[in-house]
């Protein structure tokens, strides 16, 4: 209270309240991989870490741009959608597949709720070179991307 | 079971093949009759290759699954029970590819077929229940893959032909997790 009545504290409060309010906003939760790798079972009808199928692979997902995993046949769309997955465009992606890359093949509406993408995305990261899943798809030797 | 109800099972049971194949049929005729549907519903030449896209990718994701339980009945892990299962499974994947490339034809795009090869796990298969656990992710995958093809289908009688298909794959996975000795149901709903 006393501190209030000082004009400068008061500015003070009045530009730190709404940057305090603002972070806890943005502290969220962290993220629940085993939860992102349950939500994968519904990838799991069309596409594996390690093997083309109905969709393409998805080792070595963040970092590299649409439409590039060798031996796959991709959609127009997705040959031309001229994006890098990264935790932003797979959120965006994930949403709704069909509203963000027109066209594409993936036949799959989406998952509407963030938290679960968030996970998702999270637990697809995981899927690197240094994963035991995609050491070898993902080796030079190899030749895969 | 009472006398009675033993002389009424036959007929019942006639009876019930009966439905089930009224209920396909009726499904198939929705889909033959695709494209004047769509047209009367005046929907446009992207709704329908949208469409023709969707069902692609479901009978590509069909085949695969055709390819599997050849791989599994050709593996000698299955007991002669077993196999006669997975080849009735088998053959429900053929019927479901039928009906949607006639749905696709009748849409007039072109249906995908089968690849020459496919990706499966052969070095984990090493025995029946390896086999049945490798059927039932791919079974489970397709409900999820239904389910995610259903709301898109611009042409709704393609939704209840999907529906259709997802009812039929989501027995096969509750069979199989139950040869397993797992929970056939495992939830009260799956996407
Ligand atoms: C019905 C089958 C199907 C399902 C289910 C499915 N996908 Fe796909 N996915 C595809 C196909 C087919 C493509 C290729 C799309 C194209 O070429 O237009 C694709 C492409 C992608 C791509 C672009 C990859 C690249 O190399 O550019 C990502 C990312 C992706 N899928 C993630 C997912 C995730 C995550 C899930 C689960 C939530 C999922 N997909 C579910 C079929 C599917």
């Amino acid at each position: 209270m006393l501190m209030t009545r000082h004009p400068a504290a008061a500015a003070i409060l009045v530009a730190i309240v709404p940057l305090v309010l603002s972070l806890s906003v943005a502290a969220t939760p962290p993220v629940d991989l085993a939860a992102g790798e349950a939500s994968y079972a519904k990838c799991m009808g069309c596409h594996s870490p390690e093997y083309n199928r109905t969709g393409p692979l998805h080792c070595g997902l963040l970092g590299r741009e649409s439409g590039a995993v060798q031996f796959f046949d991709y959609s127009e769309a997705m040959r031309g959608a001229g994006l890098i997955w990264n935790a932003e465009t797979l959120d965006r992606f994930l949403a709704a597949p069909l509203e963000m890359v027109p066209g594409t093949s993936m036949g799959f509406a989406g998952i509407a709720d963030d938290e679960e993408r968030r996970n998702l995305i999270a637990w697809l990261a995981t899927l690197n070179s240094s994963s035991d899943e995609c050491r070898e798809v993902l080796s030079p030797r190899t030749g895969s991307p | 079971m009472s006398t009675n109800d033993k002389q009424l099972a036959p007929a019942r049971r006639r009876f019930m093949t009966q439905a089930g194949a009224l209920t396909f049929s009726g499904v198939a005729v929705a889909m033959l009759g695709g494209r004047s549907t769509a047209l009367a519903a005046g929907t446009t030449d992207e709704a329908i290759e949208q469409d023709v896209r969707i069902l692609n990718t479901a009978i590509a994701a069909e085949h695969e699954a055709v390819a599997a339980y050849q791989l599994g009945a050709e593996s000698g892990l299955l007991e002669p029970g077993v196999l006669k299962v997975a080849v009735t499974f088998q053959g429900h994947h053929k019927e479901h590819i039928d009906a949607l490339a006639k749905a696709v034809r009748s849409l007039g795009g072109t249906d995908v077929h089968a690849r020459n090869e496919y990706n499966f796990p052969v070095d984990k298969l090493k025995g029946q229940s390896d086999v049945l656990q490798f059927a039932a992710g791919l079974e489970r995958g397709a409900v999820s893959a239904y389910a995610g093809a259903i709301p898109l289908f611009g042409n709704r009688d393609l939704s209840a032909a999907a529906a259709s298909i997802l009812a039929d794959e989501a027995m096969h996975w509750a069979v199989l997790r139950n040869a397993l000795g797992l929970d056939p149901v495992p939830g009260a709903f799956f996407s």
